[in-house]
């Protein structure tokens, strides 16, 4: 048993022969400025959880960590009120917004994967392209928004940026990169383009769709400025413009909470409407977040 | 013309159903007419999409025009009055709008200094790690702030750095009291340049670190061979790797020196005030939306988007001089 050599095992993180060993000094220093830099981007998450959390004596004792917890924030502002209304609002404009975006995006990647067979889809392609270049202005869109009759209805959320080029030349470039015998078998079948579509482009393309309707749903929670210029109505408003309004700018919190229930501190509750609006992203993005490289690389900028 | 390249498709099958139309197909004299009538399905692909950017990004175009006009909300941009360049004249006579082009200006020249190379810096650090693992987790760290909006950002960033944080509670500690970092004007630019940095650092690296993949092995090996510690390896085979990604990423930066993080400004401007904090896409905004001047705010944006536009296509034209690619 002794004689038998063990075979070479070669260690997925072997440093190739010429890389030579890294001095001691140099190790260290890597790893000072790595901890600072995690420390730096995570910190301002966990203080901002932690507190949403803190007692109200944990919250009086100024402490940077709370040492003893509640969830009278979460209470105050879930079960009913602004935060509430507004939470509701945001997942629904979130939904639809992105079935939306993903079926007008991938429809127009597909129309304009073979742009040297239809006629005209040359164009249209740069038409697309170019309006990554410029942008018509705040003005010219609120005045179009407006008189399009979308001011104060949800469908300026969703509407003006239903398809964003960018998106759409990541899925053009995915769509592109298809087996093309695939898809001319299918069409000697007698398949239809929207069948073609439907049944082989599309369950070929998971990974890119989950990138983008990631993006999307993303930009969509997040929407803020859209929000705040198209709907006059306060009730509509959906979770960026009140944390804007009764966190950044420190409006009163009164309306914010539900009715009968006993004001926990100022800072807990603005610190727990931070965590809400936040929640939903920090549960997708570890879902999403292997495919992003890859989602975005394959956009990348050229069309 | 691209029917003529599939020359075997028809013969290919022959007693199939569709041999007919296959052969068409092959017919060089083929009219735009008959290709169109072939591809009518496709266009049910294209219509949609066609329509949403003519109407939303070109239509808007045209409501330019109220730059020129004395634009009243009652009378509509077919009924206000032109006053052709009045509106210009007033905008450079603005003491207010040549602030907001000056903090614009300062805003991006500190973003190109200081947030442009960070991502280039992070992306090096990450790369000389040897552990695939450390760098992974450290990656997944990084690129979190950007998924998070502008209002989140500065909602956390007020709560740790705002007067009420323990960041001001740990310089009161060594007895320096009233620090609110976020309502300092003399500061603010830097706290600008600094949060762009936080939210953005990361995911910048994901292109960066596509380009140092792309770097082939040999190089490095043969710069070790020829003796080239570490240090050397960056600077003679990764750096050089990276050009034409930064001079893109540059043209692109360079295109948009007058846009500088409208909502980013928007958002803490009321804390610290218009002087240090108006920039152009913030006075549009309260000029117009919030201020009802629709004619001089509309020419405020038309400048910096003609502006933009000529910068772009500019620095585009001057990396290709230069010999890298360009981005169009």
């Amino acid at each position: 048993m002794t004689t038998l050599t063990a075979p070479p095992v070669r260690r997925r993180n072997a440093r190739p022969v010429w890389m030579g060993q890294p001095s001691r000094a140099s190790q260290s220093l890597k790893a000072l400025v790595i901890a600072l830099i995690v420390l730096v981007m995570l910190y301002p998450f966990v203080y901002v959880i932690a507190m949403s959390f803190a007692s109200r004596e944990a919250q009086a004792s100024g402490s940077a960590f709370p040492t003893s917890y509640s969830l009278d924030a979460y209470r105050s502002i879930i079960g009913g009120g602004v935060v509430t209304r507004s939470l509701v609002v945001t997942a629904l404009v979130t939904v639809v917004g992105t079935a939306l975006s993903m079926l007008f995006t991938t429809t127009l990647a597909y129309g304009l994967t073979r742009t040297r067979r239809v006629p005209g889809s040359r164009t249209v392609l740069v038409l697309v392209l170019c309006t990554m270049l410029f942008g018509a202005g705040i003005i010219p869109n609120y005045l179009l928004v407006r008189s399009l009759g979308m001011l104060d209805s949800y469908w300026s959320l969703v509407v003006p940026g239903l398809i964003s080029a960018f998106n759409m030349v990541v899925v053009r470039n995915f769509f592109m990169g298809l087996p093309e015998e695939l898809l001319e078998s299918a069409r000697l079948d007698g398949a239809s383009e929207w069948r073609i579509f439907l049944q082989i482009v599309l369950p070929l393309s998971k990974a890119v769709l989950a990138v983008i309707a990631l993006f999307y749903a993303v930009g969509y929670w997040n929407s803020f400025f859209n929000a705040m210029i198209y709907l006059n109505d306060t009730a509509k408003w959906p979770i960026q413009v009140v944390l804007n309004q009764y966190v950044v700018q420190g409006t009163a919190l009164s309306t914010l909470q539900a009715p009968d229930q006993p004001p926990p501190p100022g800072q807990t509750i603005q610190m727990a409407v931070i965590v809400v609006a936040t929640i939903p992203i920090l549960l997708v993005y570890p879902f999403a977040q292997r495919y992003f490289t890859k989602g975005v690389l394959t956009g990348a900028v050229k069309g | 013309m691209a029917v003529l390249e599939r020359p075997g498709a028809a013969k290919a099958v022959p007693g199939r159903p569709g041999r007919d139309r296959a052969a068409r197909r092959d017919r060089p004299t083929t009219s735009v007419w008959e290709r169109v009538r072939r591809e009518r399905w496709m266009y049910t692909f294209i219509l949609p999409g066609l329509v949403f950017f003519l109407v939303f990004a070109y239509l808007p175009l045209l409501g330019n025009v109220v730059a020129f006009q004395d634009y009243s909300p009652y009378w509509g941009i077919t009924g206000s009055t032109w006053v052709g360049l009045d509106n210009f004249a007033a905008m450079f006579g603005d003491p207010q709008f040549v602030r907001a082009l000056t903090n614009t200006l300062i805003i991006s020249f500190l973003q190109i200094v200081f947030a442009f190379p960070a991502p280039i810096l992070l992306a090096l650090l990450l790369n000389s790690l040897v552990s695939d693992r450390v760098k992974r987790v450290v990656q997944t760290i990084v690129y979190l702030p950007h998924f998070i909006s502008w209002v989140i950002v500065i909602a956390i960033w007020q709560q740790v750095l705002g007067g009420a944080g323990p960041i001001a509670d740990l310089f009161s500690t060594i007895g320096i009291h009233d620090v609110n970092v976020m309502a300092d004007p003399d500061t603010f630019k830097a706290l600008v340049t600094s949060q762009v940095i936080w939210k953005n650092v990361g995911w910048g690296t994901i292109i960066f670190f596509a380009a140092i993949s792309a770097i082939p092995d040999e190089l490095y090996e043969a710069a070790a061979v020829d003796g080239a510690g570490s240090w050397r390896r960056t600077w003679h085979v990764t750096l050089p790797g990276l050009v034409p990604v930064i001079t893109l990423l540059l043209i692109l930066t360079i295109g948009s020196v007058l846009t500088v993080g409208f909502e980013q400004l928007l958002l803490q401007q009321p804390a610290v005030g218009a002087d240090a904090a108006q920039v152009l896409d913030t006075f549009v905004y309260f000029r117009g939306i919030s201020g009802g001047d629709w004619g001089l705010s509309t020419a405020a944006g038309l400048f910096k988007g003609v502006i933009g536009t000529i910068l772009v296509v500019a620095a585009n034209r001057f990396a290709k001089r230069l010999g890298t690619e360009g981005l169009f």
